[in-house]
């Protein structure tokens, strides 16, 4: 099942893991990705904590956490090619997967249909 | 009004243009009370060339002039001999009037010779990369501790016993408001460096350790040891140089595994100007770049295929980050930054190793010289071409007399530790290739009678 | 050792000197007649050659001991001839003031006198060491107290620090000064501090270096700071506003004294960002208007020179509530003119809450000298005539040019030092960018684009009082042209410039794969091995 953010963050939910990135809207507006830094492994997040920095040339945005858990790993691809980002953000250009701490936090997030509901009033 | 190249009838049509009257009506929006209604009062008007030429010169005659005596001062800004062409060359006015360049097709000059620039400082830093300068070295210095506590996310920096004094007042006028804890003391009249010292107050929450070197009294001590000390415990080990020319003779810190070395590159191409403005040297190693403050000039390709340069990784800059960036630093110091890489490329390495042999011999041959003034006594085991005398008396008094006789003979502690007595006797001196020996001979004669 | 093992020339790669030279197109050199490629000093020095002669030293015995260099250091030489030639075509890749008009919003890029070079040349100024006894350095201490009292008066304040080394610097001076103030009077738990959405970027990065929060202003619809919200945010927690005048939008912020009124009376401070001074100097002292602290960028209003990116000098002009905070060190002149220094010596006794040393040294002496230079040399009626003829020179381009652009702030009142334009009625697809990259075609530097960030796509122009009105009047026929070559269409504009030393870089390429310095490259023999 996939949810998304307000701020154009998706996750990906299997069972108590998910797998989370930016939309391909969130790309679409941010242009050429050339760096994005993502969480460290283990390291403790509340939803809405800045998770990773995703940069443009010009602009440099933070994303959020979704979701409250602990980090299992960062996408290791992203430090030699950024560009998957703009590639394939929902797919390849993840940026870090996450052991959710409350699947409860879920219900607030927006499905597919709702948030292209969003994006389209933009 | 010479720089104004409007005329009144200019000035009348372009009102009209406008669709107003006067001046005054393009100035409504300042609120009558504080509108001025005509040159600031108490103030002379304008000159001509000739008369301000006439003021500066009358002001510039009141300064006893470095070359023009016999002259030993260092601490932080050298006088060497900067060829006639740097000076000419960083006159050409697309260098002098340009400005940061942001639109690289029409700014390739100055960021072409940023990236030369980069790779000089770089390669004589012993470090993987460099910024296209900071401000100064003591302001590089303390961007560096900031920039370690970004990394290690720890906030107690060590400060070297002889880290330049006004560099350890600016990391502690700096620290007031991040927050960081310095470990800081003045140093001692001995031959070696605090190095042991540092390395036993290295703890978990150390970020970094700062040391000079050579240090404040022209001391030098190998660096590994110290590095390895810090790695160790994960912090960072930062070295400041504030003689570049030394690097000509004596190791590089990144040699010795410094993780940020910087510096200030004033000896280069700069001249003395009484303190500014000079040019921060700051480099780092590779893993660390993405937290370095300051501008930084990469190679890219244009449109067609063409090699160019652009400013690159800004998006650690103010102008983007804002309240997140790495630092609030906006211009580096371009122009020093040009006259440091002029002068570079003038020496080459060949010049460079040649200038810093001279620069050492000189030294050596002077302190050996001076410390045979009945009294006197040389501090230093190792030196580049600055070193520490202890001297029978306070110094400061003894270098006001020397003034005097037109001598200038180096830096008291006492004007750099006012107050610390242990201190008092001691004066660094600075032997450059610009040092005669006559100066050499007229500072001992002038001394021993001082002394006597 | 020598650098250039491969004889690897840069043309060799970029695809013009390996293709033979034709009529029209590409020349064996890939030079264009007066248009000169450089390569790098890595690729066409080596290390053993000097262009410098060092006498030999005597010899002596090694101070040095083991840590003598060994190991090569990497730096390429070149003989004199070649240094001045490798310099002189690298600068003529680079646009400047000295070419031509150069309206770049908010950089003030005047003319330069070459009086100042010259003054800043003299040995007593340039030949000075800064820990010099004091008593041989009296002129260019003098020189420091007389710009002080210059800039004092010029802005009705009560102190100066003279010591910051930039704009940036300067501001974090004067909030420094602030963050001293409110700690002394036991307010240091004021922790807000409010910057207009139109503001510099250095204004947000400054205040969260200091400890403080940022928080926005809004502007109005005619591009000044929201009096209204701003006097609704104020309150105990609020430690000091920071606003641009004149501003981004380059506009006179009207209200400035009543906020300055509404800050103090909440207890907070205003700092003023200077970039601006120079459409005001002469005309208006920023003390009357409440300002507390103030920098002033010496190398905008008082003309020493940007040289392709500093050094600057950022001065800050201090109320009387905040001068007893400034920073050491800072020249005291006695009765008799003797001149004097305060530093950490006699801090405690002459400065006592001062929050501390901000730089080695005294400041930026060198653009010091400069910046007298020219403030003499236009005195108080020239810096009056400075500021009117830099306003008059923006409010022509505005008039002139407003039909052509869309000018969102053109019914606000008059502008300023600058006028503001945006990329509302350019054609689909065309961008700021493309005008910018156009302009150059034209033999301009671009104005400043996309900034400020409350207008979209904006071009900021500030022209300057140094450029004659047939000099704005072929800018401004060439900015015309460009943008009615973007409103029609013209797709040859998308991939301008053509005409520049290179066509638009790639600076996606260079942030992905950053080359940062340059690497020697495998020499062919030990490739082949």
């Amino acid at each position: 099942m996939r949810y998304f953010t307000e701020d154009h963050e998706w996750i990906e939910v299997d069972g108590a893991i998910g797998t989370v990135g930016i939309s391909e809207y969130a790309q679409s507006q941010l242009g050429d990705i050339v760096f994005v830094d993502v969480p460290a492994d283990g390291r403790q997040l509340a939803k809405g904590d800045e998770a990773a920095v995703v940069e443009s040339v010009k602009a440099a945005s933070d994303v959020y956490s979704p979701v409250s858990g602990s980090v299992l790993e960062g996408n290791p691809a992203l430090s030699d090619s950024p560009d998957l980002v703009n590639s394939d953000a929902e797919g390849e250009g993840w940026f870090f997967r996450i052991t959710l701490s409350d699947e409860a936090e879920l219900d607030s997030l927006m499905d597919e249909a709702a948030y292209e509901a969003f994006v389209s009033k933009l | 009004m010479r720089y104004l190249p409007l005329t009144q009838p200019d000035r009348d049509a372009m009102l009209s243009v406008i669709g107003v009257s006067s001046i005054d009506d393009l100035f409504v929006d300042v609120p009558e009370a504080a509108r001025l209604d005509g040159p600031v009062h108490d103030l002379p008007n304008h000159a001509s060339e000739l008369a301000v030429e006439r003021h500066m010169t009358a002001l510039a005659r009141q300064n006893t002039v470095a070359g023009e005596v016999p002259f030993f001062l260092g601490c932080g800004a050298y006088r060497h001999h900067v060829p006639a062409s740097v000076d000419h060359l960083i006159q050409r006015g697309e260098f002098l009037t340009a400005y940061t360049p942001y639109q690289p097709e029409i700014a390739q000059g100055t960021l072409q010779m940023l990236f030369e620039f980069q790779t000089q400082v770089a390669r004589l830093l012993g470090t993987d990369v460099a910024n296209a300068s900071m401000y100064d070295g003591s302001t590089a210095c303390w961007e560096a501790i900031g920039m370690a506590r970004r990394i290690t996310k720890r906030g107690k920096a060590i400060l070297s016993s002889g880290l330049h004094p006004h560099y350890v007042s600016v990391a502690k006028t700096m620290a007031k408001y991040t927050g960081d804890v310095l470990d800081t003391t003045s140093p001692w009249l001995v031959p070696e460096l605090d190095i042991d010292r540092l390395i036993a107050a290295i703890d978990d929450d150390t970020s970094c350790v700062v040391v000079q070197y050579p240090d404040i009294l022209g001391r030098i001590a190998d660096l590994t040891p110290l590095a390895d000390a810090c790695h160790a415990k994960k912090a960072l080990l930062i070295a400041v140089v504030t003689e570049p020319v030394a690097l000509g003779a004596i190791r590089s810190p990144g040699e010795m595994d410094a993780d940020i070395v910087v510096g200030e590159g004033q000896s280069l191409g700069v001249g003395l100007q009484f303190g500014g403005p000079y040019v921060g040297l700051f480099g780092c190693k590779d893993k660390y770049v993405r937290q370095m403050p300051g501008r930084l000039c990469g190679e890219t390709v244009d449109a067609n295929g063409k090699r160019g340069f652009v400013l690159t990784l800004s998006t650690r800059e103010q102008h983007i980050r804002r309240e997140k960036a790495t630092s609030n630093i906006c211009t580096n110091s371009g122009l020093c930054a040009l006259a440091f890489s002029i002068h570079m490329t003038l020496l080459g390495e060949a010049g460079l190793r040649a200038l810093a042999a001279t620069n050492h011999a000189g030294a050596v041959t002077a302190a050996e010289r001076l410390s045979q003034v009945p009294g006197v006594e040389l501090v230093n085991d190792g030196f580049f071409n600055e070193f520490t005398l202890k001297l029978p008396v306070e110094a400061r008094p003894v270098v006001r007399t020397l003034a005097d006789r037109g001598i200038l003979a180096g830096v008291s502690l006492g004007r750099l530790y006012p107050g610390e007595d242990a201190l008092a006797n001691g004066l660094v001196v600075a032997v450059t290739e610009t040092t005669t020996a006559e100066d050499v001979e007229t500072l001992a004669a002038a001394l021993q009678e001082i002394l006597a | 050792m020598s650098i250039n093992q491969s004889g690897w020339r840069p043309e060799m790669v970029a695809g013009s000197g390996n293709v033979p030279a034709t009529s029209t197109g590409n020349t064996f050199t890939g030079n264009r007649a007066l248009m000169l490629e450089e390569a790098l000093i890595f690729e066409i020095g080596s290390t053993e050659t000097t262009g410098v002669e060092v006498a030999a030293p005597v010899t002596t015995a090694s101070k040095l001991g083991s840590l003598a260099r060994t190991a090569p250091i990497g730096l390429p030489g070149l003989s004199e001839p070649e240094t001045v030639r490798h310099y002189t075509r690298l600068s003529r890749q680079n646009y400047a003031i000295d070419l031509g008009l150069f309206p770049l919003g908010s950089c003030t890029m005047k003319h330069n006198p070459r009086l100042n070079e010259k003054m800043a040349r003299l040995p007593g100024f340039a030949d000075v060491h800064p820990l010099q006894p004091v008593d041989t350095v009296q002129g260019a201490l003098a020189v420091i107290n007389e710009l002080a009292v210059w800039l004092i008066k010029l802005t009705g304040m009560h102190g100066v620090a003279m010591s910051p080394k930039a704009g940036a610097h300067g501001e974090l001076c004067g909030i420094l000064c602030i963050k001293a103030a409110l700690e002394k009077r036991g307010e240091g738990h004021r922790k807000v501090v409010l910057v207009p959405e139109s503001a510099h970027g250095t204004n947000p990065a400054t205040a969260a270096f200091a400890g403080f929060q940022v928080e926005d202003i809004p502007a109005t619809a005619e591009g000044r700071v929201d009096t209204a919200a701003l006097k609704a945010r104020l309150g105990p927690d609020v430690a000091a506003v920071m606003i641009t005048n004149p501003n981004t939008c380059g506009l006179f912020e009207r209200d400035l004294k009543e906020i300055s009124d509404a800050v103090h009376e909440a207890g907070g401070y205003v700092y003023c960002d200077g970039a601006n001074f120079n459409a005001i100097v002469g005309r208006v002292r920023p003390g009357d208007l409440g300002v507390d602290a103030m920098h002033i960028n010496l190398h905008k209003t008082f003309s020493t020179p940007h040289g392709g990116g500093g050094p600057g000098s950022g001065p800050v002009v201090l109320s009387e509530a905040l001068s007893p905070f400034g920073p050491l060190p800072f020249t005291e002149r006695h009765g008799d003119g003797h001149i004097t220094l305060v530093e950490e010596e006699s801090v405690d006794d002459r400065h006592p809450d001062s929050f501390g040393r901000m730089v080695a040294f005294h400041g930026q002496m060198g653009m010091f000298t400069r910046a007298l230079t020219y403030i003499l040399s236009h005195g108080a009626d020239g810096l009056r005539q400075v500021a009117e003829d830099a306003v008059l020179n923006a409010n022509y381009v505005l008039r002139s040019l407003e039909d052509t652009l869309d000018a969102p702030f053109g019914g606000s009142g008059p502008c300023m030092h600058e006028a503001l334009f945006s990329d509302a009625n350019l054609a689909d697809g065309f961008s700021t960018l493309d005008v910018a990259k156009g302009l150059i075609d034209e033999g301009y530097h671009p104005m400043t684009v996309y900034f400020p960030l409350v207008v979209h796509g904006a071009m900021l122009v500030e022209p300057t009082e140094t450029e004659s009105k047939a000099a704005l009047d072929q800018f401004i026929g060439a900015l015309r042209s460009v943008a009615e070559r973007a409103k029609a269409g013209d797709t040859a504009l998308k991939s301008a410039p053509h005409f520049a030393p290179r066509a638009r870089l790639d600076e996606t390429l260079a942030a992905r794969k950053p080359v940062l310095t340059w690497k020697n490259p495998t020499p062919v023999a030990a490739a082949a091995e």
